[in-house]
């Protein structure tokens, strides 16, 4: 039943905080309740946990069953640091209503414990959506100026994606040998090839679309700067993964014969993601527009990697999964702080970070050194692996790829100079030492990095059985 | 039998009561018990306990499913009468009048879902008609409303005509107006034959997409739903249309098959256009009013489905997609009635003045819309599934999502309105009584989106 838990406990404390007014009080009980998911997270990775499986509709053969393996356990990691961690970060922030705030964050990480669990098709359908909704309203009414279109945009977006995968499901239901939505009855529906194809471009859509992968993009560098950092910080470390996770636990599996014959594709389409995304990265001045160009070069490097269907970059993209969130999540904790502090987001505003405050200039440059990749950061052992199978696909598309790798430097190096470097800015010049918590955060983020960097067995072990299931048959 | 008994006498005892009995609350409750006592009888039907049991002659013939829509619908109408009574009171003299009138619906309502004859269906939507057609006048001072029911008293029993002109090909062809025992097919008749049926065949469908407001058929719809005061607007395009769609779906899946592919291509035909004409007009109304006349008509694109195969799940889509539908629309125009105008406009900031009322409106719009955890989600789903089901292709199941994608716009612009734009509502005070009756329906909606079964199961057993 310990499963169960990752979905009840943010569930309880999102409905425990709609009846807390304090402030303070709030944000130490959404804390608490993501930190005790934490903790059942970690126990998670030394006991074996059983099962949930549960009769949900029996008039449609739908199944409540959570099942966790490798790729679950890895991903529900993620979910479960990210969420503590940017709680704990973000903590002196000033939102209005407080306790909703939270509330809806906390129920969004119920839903991607969901999306990372589910085992039944219709299941992982109803989790896909509900971690969506909260979303939709956290950007809405406490992101930026112009967040009502712009998140609007990016919820009409996905809801298309997901109602297409709806479909895709639905034609999988008619076509299994039992009815059932169980992931080994969608298995084993011995469709045609040209059903898997259409299934194929149903499923893909929606994966592709919450990646973004080009040309399905565009909804997000908005997203990501009009929302609440809190909540860019949930789109982009942990959200932007339920689309690399599906196509690992639904499209690889379901649709092999279509998978194959696309891989080409799409990972034409997403080298051109990478270097389109690269390429706008370097002429941001707006620091979370930066960061978010990045982050959709880097989860298209992935995406290219899974569909290059070869055993080494699969794996590379495995641990890339966790390895780019906590990436990531740091660079938008430092971000955060400084605009927090400053109120800008414009890099030519800021310069002499590493003058005023060492401390967050360090860590600044940390996580920008392992954006990069730089060895003994946990994003090179990843990338490493994925450019090797890459390479093994197709060796210009790795060339073309790889182009990235210099880009991301350009435009990460870029930021740290304009952010750390030069005489002291105005701005910069107002800023206070970052608060205790998002410094502790920022540290035990950045030991990771290097931890995982330096020593990364544990995470290959944990995926070892995702591993051997996609490869071995 | 029990049901068309009970409710025309009920009818004929509201009717005077507005002699007796002059308070508007004592006569919302004897509309209440009386529609108690009316799903008590049809209950009692439906295990086998009968007022009366006449031989009709094959005019009449009661199935579990038709007497188990009839439950629904009476309890749908129990629901409705619950909660707008009091803005029942505030139009015309008596609400009594009106009571009576819904009671004679109802008894077309009965009609409907049982008829085995087409004379009975014409006398079954004659019954249900003519008492919207008074409904829609009913604001008598308001040129609106006098518009509204002429126009939809010219264009029903014009439609009514096409009805019956279609009922007397189809008995010149088959020479019976039973609909289970055609005597001539398609295939096997005389040429005369052939064209006297399909052309009664066609004719009857549209005045049936006529009654049920299906494109292109639909043109009355936002005027008179716009027209009419809106408890009844609320009433006609819920209860009244849902019967419809339960008439609809008892002629065409025992005469249908004659047409074989033509009528699939028809169909196809009529519910791209209602779910087209619905969403897209839907998208530039800046009345909400005006908007969920269009969403109606979109939903009916969605309910027509139904339409394309007569299977076990077809059955339970089409109740779940009515039950769910009536309930959320009966709740937006529950909201609806209260604001002092009908713009979007009106709705903003209420998710901050009435965080209750806020949070119900929420969840009938993600219900109209079909998002998870709302009976919405399944109410759509169930469709889809049914249309897979009786063999349509993927490609309609992707249309029907794209446009259901389109609703979210226009369905999420009130959502918008209440949440993110600051304001103050234009709306009329509230008793806690109301948000609470409507915070009732908010959370059936939520139950019926986790476990839509508790619903459905009964249709068995």
């Amino acid at each position: 039943m310990m499963l169960v838990s990752f979905l009840f406990l943010p569930v309880l404390a999102a409905i425990i905080l709609l009846l807390i007014k304090n402030n303070k009080t709030a944000q130490w009980t959404a804390i608490i309740f993501s930190g005790l998911t934490l903790l059942v997270a970690l126990q998670m990775l030394y006991t074996p946990m059983d099962d949930i499986n549960i009769a949900w509709l029996p008039n449609l053969n739908t199944r409540f069953i959570l099942h966790a393996d490798g790729l679950s356990k890895i991903l529900i990691l993620l979910t479960a640091i990210s969420f503590p961690a940017i709680l704990w970060a973000t903590a002196n922030n000033e939102y209005k209503n407080r306790n909703v705030f939270l509330s809806l964050l906390l129920f969004t990480e119920a839903g991607l414990m969901g999306v990372f669990l589910a085992a039944d098709g219709l299941l992982f359908y109803f989790f896909w959506e509900l971690a969506l909704i909260p979303i939709y309203f956290l950007c809405s009414i406490w992101g930026g100026e112009k967040r009502i279109a712009i998140t609007f945009k990016f919820f009409i977006y996905t809801f298309l994606g997901s109602l297409f995968m709806l479909a895709g499901i639905l034609f999988l239901n008619a076509h299994s040998s039992d009815h059932s939505f169980l992931i080994n009855s969608f298995i084993n529906a011995h469709l045609t090839g040209g059903q898997q194809v259409t299934a194929f471009a149903l499923f893909f859509i929606a994966f592709a679309i919450k990646m973004p992968i080009f040309p399905l993009h565009t909804w997000q560098p908005d997203a990501y700067e009009q929302s609440p950092t809190a909540v860019t910080m949930v789109m982009s470390a942990v959200m932007v993964k339920m689309g690399l996770y599906g196509i690992l636990r639904w499209l690889l599996p379901l649709f092999p014969v279509a998978f194959m014959v696309h891989t080409h594709v799409v990972v034409i389409l997403s080298v051109i993601g990478i270097l389109y995304a690269s390429f706008i990265a370097i002429r941001q001045d707006d620091i979370k527009r930066l960061i978010a160009y990045s982050s959709i070069a880097h989860i298209g490097l992935m995406n290219a990697a899974l569909f290059t269907h070869t055993q080494i970059a699969t794996q590379g993209a495995l641990i890339q999964l966790f390895s780019h969130g906590i990436n990531v999540l740091g660079l938008w904790i430092v971000a955060d702080i400084i605009e927090q502090q400053t109120g800008t987001r414009s890099m030519k505003e800021m310069g002499g970070l590493a003058k005023k405050q060492p401390t967050l200039a360090i860590l600044l440059v940390g996580f920008a050194l392992a954006n990069i990749a730089l060895p003994l950061t946990n994003s090179f052992v990843g990338e490493f692996l994925m450019f090797t199978g890459l390479f093994q696909f197709s060796p210009w598309m790795a060339a073309f790829a790889g182009v990235s790798v210099i880009l991301a430097a350009i435009y990460t190096l870029n930021m740290v100079q304009k952010v750390a470097y030069g005489a002291i800015s105005e701005k910069i010049n107002t800023i206070q030492a970052p608060n205790k918590g998002a410094q502790a955060v920022l540290i035990i983020l950045l030991i990771i990095v290097l931890a995982t960097g330096v020593y990364p067995q544990p995470l290959f072990s944990l995926t070892a059985d995702t591993l051997q299931q996609l490869f071995v048959k | 039998m029990n049901a068309i008994i009970v409710s025309t006498l009920l009818g004929v005892i509201m009717m005077f009561c507005s002699w007796g009995i002059k308070s508007q609350q004592a006569q919302k409750n004897i509309a209440l018990i009386g529609l108690f006592i009316l799903i008590i009888a049809n209950l009692a039907h439906m295990y086998g306990w009968y007022v009366v049991d006449y031989d009709t002659k094959g005019m009449l013939t009661y199935s579990f499913f038709g007497l188990y829509a009839n439950t629904l619908l009476f309890a749908l109408t129990f629901i409705y009468v619950w909660i707008n009574g009091d803005e029942i009171a505030k139009i015309g003299n008596t609400s009594a009048d009106f009571y009576s009138l819904f009671f004679f619906i109802l008894c077309g309502i009965s009609v409907l879902t049982s008829f085995d004859n087409l004379l009975m269906l014409f006398i079954g939507i004659e019954i249900l008609s003519i008492p919207l057609y008074i409904l829609t006048g009913a604001d008598k001072k308001n040129m609106f409303s006098n518009e509204a029911a002429l126009k939809y008293f010219l264009m029903g029993s014009f439609s009514t005509g096409i009805l019956l002109l279609g009922i007397t090909l189809i008995y010149g062809a088959t020479g019976s107006f039973h609909l289970t025992t055609p005597i001539v097919s398609i295939s096997t008749g005389f040429a005369q034959e052939q064209i006297l049926l399909s052309a009664g065949l066609i004719l009857l469908f549209a005045a049936m997409n006529f009654k049920v407001s299906a494109a292109p058929f639909h043109f009355w719809t936002p005027d008179v739903y716009d027209g009419a005061p809106t408890v009844f607007t609320s009433f006609m395009a819920t209860i009244a249309k849902a019967a419809g769609f339960i008439a609809f779906i008892n002629v065409f899946n025992s005469q249908y098959k004659a047409l074989g592919y033509s009528w699939t291509l028809l169909l196809t035909f009529v519910i791209i256009a209602t779910l087209l004409v619905g969403n897209i007009i839907a998208v530039f109304q800046r009345s909400v009013k005006r908007m969920l006349a269009y969403s109606s008509i979109a939903q009916a694109g969605f309910m027509l489905f139904a339409l394309y195969g007569k299977s076990e799940i077809s059955n339970e889509a089409i109740l779940l997609y009515a039950v769910v539908y009536s309930i959320a629309t009966i709740g937006i125009f529950a909201v609806l009635v209260k604001m002092k105008e009908n713009s979007f406009e009106a709705f903003h900031g209420l998710g901050k003045a009435q965080p209750l009322l806020a949070f119900a409106t929420t969840v009938f719009l993600f219900s109209l819309a079909g998002i998870p955890l709302t009976g919405g989600f399944f109410a759509k789903y169930y469709m889809l599934s049914a249309l897979l089901k009786a063999g349509a292709g993927l490609w309609l199941v992707v249309v029907a999502v794209v446009f259901a994608a389109i609703s979210i716009y226009y369905y999420f612009k009130i959502i918008q309105a209440m949440y993110f734009t600051a304001g103050e509502p234009a709306i009329n005070p509230l008793p806690n009584q109301y948000k609470y009756k409507l915070l009732t329906l908010a959370i059936l909606l939520l139950i019926l989106g986790v476990f839509p079964n508790l619903l459905l199961n009964y249709i068995y057993f």
